[in-house]
């Protein structure tokens, strides 16, 4: 059975005046422990809203996310009972108190995880500071550094599926992969499912053993990493991939993608990539494409 | 624009230690390294913004005016007028507050001395250049009714408004997604071609660097550690630094395969 199961889940932000926004419109996806998954998207395709809602940051309008099995919850001001997920959040300049010092803050984890006897010297070194940078305060870290550290706190509480929402754009390219390796191997280690958040293909593909492609609060496409890399079948994904630049000295300038993402509260009818596809039929613009693992009328499942 | 030793120092702390680069018409130059090397220092000299308490010395000429030498209000006619600046986030380059019409043509009312109708013109023509669709009703909105995209493409458009020679962008495509970058980028190495900029492109980017940039400097810790043409330098780098920075982008061809490296 999947760690973590999400079945057609609906997400939408109300605001007073404000149109009602289907940040996720009927997502769905499965983590299994020992599992990375990556999710990528554009900025606004409501993935970093699919994963506050598995953390129960944000209330579900409909759909179901079970954690092992048991419905997750919204969080509330009571003491948590679910403590197997734990998130590391994009800007590490925020998520630390800059007023304690990182070795207190990494046992407020281990407090979660009753009767451990881990020390939160101990878990610095598993992600790579030294043992005695207990005393120190979030200042005294660069940007990788303190994302080490708040990836310590995380695992402090022993959980059973770490999510990671973009958790490495806030860094410097050279240590995007390195923190992006570490949390695979820390999760892969310890038997947990990762989910990891991230607009930058190329970082998850290092390290998820599947790939889930998000477009305006669906998911288009979903595979192993090594298949979506070589073989993209859905065009958002195809898209995507051609876009990114190749540092290979070529000069070569990447393919665009024209038009924008449209407006989230207004999405267009039929399949919501119709108006910038290239392979454009009728059939797109009048039916949503409900199925997968590629959601493109191209690969219907016959 | 010729830049020869700069070196800036600022509260005795040197930032950049003599570094050379230069300029050429038609041309995109690539600066490229980590954060904290002084590639942003070096692009922020050249159009004399360094921050307070700063010193810098050496030489950026450009027209043969040495421009750190130039009094203020001489450089204040450089700056905007024939050397330009994007910057990384147009979210906080451009004003809310002000139409976007306002803010393209204020500078080139102020550089040109043109009259304000000449002025509308010139700024529709430049926001179809820059491909805004709808430049005439883009022209009386503000930023926060465009998305990120069609934000850096308006402060392009405003960056180009008075015909400059050199144009400065520091990080211009960072903020944004993959496939709006792809954009940017082709609309920058388009501009350089049709109106002969000379470009310096700083940026950490190193796939960026290899489909825009005709030369390549890579800089660390306040000095150009290899310069060069741009398939020489990414593909047969001769410095260990560059090298390894290659080596960390997984898809360079210096970087081990994915498989390989987990098993």
């Amino acid at each position: 059975m999947s760690l973590l199961t999400i079945d057609d889940l609906v997400v939408e932000h109300r605001s007073p005046g404000r149109p009602v926004v289907r940040a996720v419109a009927g997502a769905s996806l499965t983590v299994s422990a020992g599992e990375v998954v990556g999710l990528v998207g554009e900025s606004g395709c409501g993935k970093s809203t699919l994963a506050r809602a598995v953390c129960g940051l944000n209330p579900v309008t409909e759909g179901a996310i079970r954690f092992e099995g048991q419905p997750v919850t919204p969080l509330g001001l009571r003491r948590r009972t679910l403590t197997g997920i734990q998130m590391v959040f994009q800007d590490p300049y925020a998520s630390l108190n800059p007023r304690r010092r990182v070795g207190d803050q990494i046992a407020d984890g281990l407090r979660v995880a009753r009767g451990s006897t881990v020390t939160p010297a101990d878990l610095l070194e598993r992600v790579g500071l030294p043992r005695d940078f207990t005393d120190r305060h979030p200042h005294e870290f660069s940007g990788g550094q303190r994302q080490r550290v708040a990836i310590a706190r995380a695992l402090a509480a022993e959980p059973r599926l770490l999510i990671g929402d973009e958790p490495i754009s806030a860094l410097d390219a050279s240590a995007q992969a390195q923190v992006a390796r570490l949390m695979r191997d820390l999760a892969v280690d310890s038997g947990a499912g990762l989910l990891f958040i991230s607009h930058d293909l190329s970082v998850v593909r290092l390290i998820a053993d599947r790939i889930a492609v998000m477009y305006l609060g669906k998911i288009v496409e979903i595979g192993r990493t090594a298949e979506v890399w070589d073989n993209p079948r859905h065009p958002y994904t195809q898209a995507l991939l051609n876009a990114i630049p190749l540092p290979d000295g070529q000069g070569t300038l990447p393919a665009e993608l024209p038009g924008d993402v449209p407006d989230p509260a207004n999405p267009p009818g039929g399949c919501r990539f119709n108006p910038r596809c290239p392979h454009v039929m009728d059939v797109c613009r009048d039916k949503e494409p409900d199925f997968g693992p590629v959601a493109c009328w191209l690969h219907e499942p016959t | 624009m010729k830049i020869t030793d700069l070196r800036v120092d600022i509260h005795g702390r040197q930032i950049l230690k003599g570094v050379s680069v230069t300029l050429h018409e038609g041309r995109v130059h690539g600066l490229a390294g980590e954060s904290g090397s002084g590639k942003t220092m070096t692009g922020l000299a050249a159009l004399g913004l360094l921050p307070h308490g700063a010193r810098a010395t050496g030489e950026i000429l450009h027209n043969d005016r040495n421009l750190l030498e130039l009094p203020a209000k001489e450089l204040n006619k450089v700056r905007g007028g024939e050397v330009a600046m994007v910057f990384q986030d147009p979210a906080t380059s451009l004003h809310p507050m002000l139409t976007i019409g306002r803010q393209l043509t204020e500078h080139m009312r102020h550089h040109l001395g043109l009259g304000k109708a000449e002025a509308r013109a010139r700024a529709v023509e430049l926001l179809g250049k820059v491909r805004i669709p709808g430049a005439g009703e883009a022209y009386g909105r503000y930023p926060h009714q465009f998305s990120g995209g069609m934000r850096q493409r308006i402060a392009i458009a405003v960056a180009l408004a008075c015909s400059p020679r050199v144009l400065i962008a520091d990080e211009p495509t960072t903020a944004l997604d993959v496939t709006v970058q792809a954009g940017i980028l082709r609309l920058l190495r388009g501009l350089c071609d049709e109106l002969g900029l000379a470009v310096l492109l700083v940026t950490h980017d190193l796939g960026v660097m290899s489909a825009v940039a005709d030369e390549v400097s890579v800089m660390k810790d306040g000095l150009i550690v290899e310069s060069g043409p741009r398939s020489h330098v990414l593909r047969t780098p001769d410095h260990p630094y560059t090298r390894s920075l290659l080596a960390s982008l997984p898809e360079s061809p210096l970087a081990p395969a994915p498989d390989e490296e987990r098993s």
